[in-house]
């Protein structure tokens, strides 16, 4: 074990991995995490917290994912490359390990243009590859970076992104592998939309052995509306969703049922790709479906321990 | 070379509020090719102020000058001359420029003409592109002759990021994807095991991080006689 996280437990168990995402909110209240976390208890093994994401400030990952521990719930912080330089990354890490965090994912971050504050300066002092070097260094050698001791290494089970959907399509195999190579033990992808590409990536990935090196848990998004769908499609980048997928919505009595319907068939599908050790669902501004996907999809056979044991 | 632009001539004006006696300086280094400080741009500066000037009755005397290069002490100490009796120089060089002429003429106001952007290369004509950050450590061989630390808009070292799509960077369907461009190099040049190497934490020491920066070339610094022999000559 390497951090004894739930989450690896459950990997490691060779089950069928479940992760949600929860997005801190715009407040000094944790009153919606809370909410989140009663209505999701019991229905994932991990819950993603979000930093900052699509670079507007919101309530740190760190803090909520505090909050989380205390609603026994286990976290996944996620830290960007873009807000902090490796002296803020590596301090911040050490204080989320003591405050219990066991689970991270190391991601570039969306530029900061994109947010409501775009006139902010990036940082971009490490890359998420180098992120996972330094984390990895510090849990196995127990030093920082630089190679000074640390008194107690933080025991984190090292999580990276991965994104098929952009380009080049064939580099992503490689960045997957070097992600690998530089220290992670999971990986969450992108949403996705066009099955016929992740399988593509996902045959890649399994001819060079990925897959028996590291644990892919595979991004799903429900989808509220067909306009959700098209906003993805054209004003996200590295999202691609096919017209199929929007046509259903369009056409469909009750989209939002047709979009949580969408997500429980690709869940289904998913599950039935050799490699893929678990879903990541990613219910934007939806949390509360979280719990019917997972009934629906037909994933909720196992009891999820919501008591956070750390051996 | 570096590329700049003039600020708006509003702001030009609003920084000379209050000044008399004004010179013009432009260089015909880097800024006259990226057409923001050269003799032209120079010339057209002076008299829109002038202009300006008999309008609104600010009552200015505006002189102009061009030199070699205005990052250069033995240029810029031949303006002793057309500095005196100034109270301002608006200078339309760079900020290195500039700086030059404030340190040479302490007693003078400078004034910056141009906002300094980067340093680059004109694509075509009238397009300027920013090309290298200065990062005092370079990587070109690793990448395919592209800086990713200043055309990649995270200064990402081991590959596109995941916004990568169709070429086109996340930031804006107007900026190229310095990764996918690197990516297409080095595949043309049959060197793609390249991007298979992690490549570590950047040693950001020589860049801007580690402080200002001074390059001493020893064998060509002058010593304390050749200095005197010198000054004695001139």
């Amino acid at each position: 074990m390497k951090s004894g996280s739930n989450l690896e437990k459950v990997l490691d168990a060779g089950n069928f991995a479940v992760t949600a995402e929860i997005g801190p909110p715009k407040s000094a209240s944790a009153e919606s995490i809370i909410k989140h976390a009663k209505e999701m208890k019991g229905f994932a093994d991990a819950f993603n917290l979000t930093d900052n994401q699509t670079a507007m400030a919101r309530m740190s990952s760190i803090a909520s994912a505090v909050v989380l521990i205390r609603e026994g719930l286990e976290p996944v912080i996620q830290m960007t490359c873009r807000d902090r330089n490796r002296l803020a990354m590596q301090s911040d890490i050490l204080g989320a390990s003591a405050l219990g965090v066991r689970n991270v994912l190391c991601i570039s971050g969306d530029h900061q243009t994109f947010g409501n504050q775009r006139e902010a300066k990036n940082v971009y002092d490490l890359d998420s590859i180098q992120q996972l070097m330094v984390f990895k260094r510090m849990r196995d050698e127990g030093k920082v970076w630089s190679g000074e001791a640390l008194e107690v290494a933080p025991p984190l089970f090292l999580g990276a992104a991965a994104n098929p959907f952009a380009d080049p399509f064939e580099f992503r195999v490689t960045r997957l592998a070097k992600k690998v190579k530089a220290g992670a033990d999971f990986i969450q992808t992108q949403s996705i939309f066009d099955m016929e590409r992740f399988e593509r990536w996902m045959s890649m990935v399994r001819a060079k052995g990925l897959h028996e090196r590291v644990h892919i848990l595979a991004g799903v998004m429900p989808l509220k509306s067909h306009k959700v769908a098209l906003y993805l499609k054209n004003k996200v980048s590295g999202m691609i969703v096919p017209d199929g997928v929007i046509e259903r919505l369009k056409d469909a009595k009750d989209p939002k049922e047709e979009g949580i319907q969408i997500c429980v068939e690709q869940i289904q599908r998913l599950r039935g790709i050799e490699g893929v050790h678990g879903v990541h669902i990613m219910a934007v501004q939806w949390e509360e479906k979280v719990p019917e996907i997972v009934r629906k999809a037909g994933i909720d056979n196992r009891r999820r321990d919501p008591n956070l044991k750390h051996n | 070379m570096i590329i700049g632009e003039q600020k708006p001539f509003k702001e030009l004006c609003a920084l000379l509020d209050g000044h008399k006696e004004i010179l013009v300086a432009g260089c015909r280094s880097c800024v006259a090719i990226c057409l923001a400080g050269g003799e032209k741009e120079v010339g057209v500066v002076a008299e829109s102020l002038r202009l300006y000037s008999d309008l609104n009755g600010k009552e200015w005397r505006v002189d102009e000058v061009t030199v070699e290069r205005q990052c250069e002490k033995e240029f810029v100490l031949d303006l002793i001359e057309r500095t005196k009796g100034k109270d301002a120089v608006l200078s339309l060089a760079c900020g290195v420029g500039a700086q030059s002429v404030q340190s040479l003429y302490p007693g003078i106001r400078v004034l910056p003409g141009l906002n300094t952007s980067n340093m680059g290369a004109p694509e075509e004509q009238g397009v300027f592109v920013e090309k290298c950050g200065g990062c005092g450590d370079c990587v070109l061989h690793l990448t395919g002759g592209i800086c990713p630390i200043v055309r990649c808009a995270k200064s990402l070292l081991n590959g596109p990021c995941g916004g990568s799509q169709n070429g086109k960077c996340e930031i804006s369907p107007d900026v190229p994807c310095a990764w996918d461009q690197i990516y297409h190099s080095l595949e043309r040049l049959g060197r793609l095991d390249l991007l298979e190497e992690l490549i570590p934490p950047k040693n950001w020491l020589p860049s801007r991080s580690g402080g200002p920066r001074k390059i001493v070339r020893p064998e060509a610094v002058l010593t304390p006689v050749e200095k005197e022999l010198r000054g004695a000559k001139e």
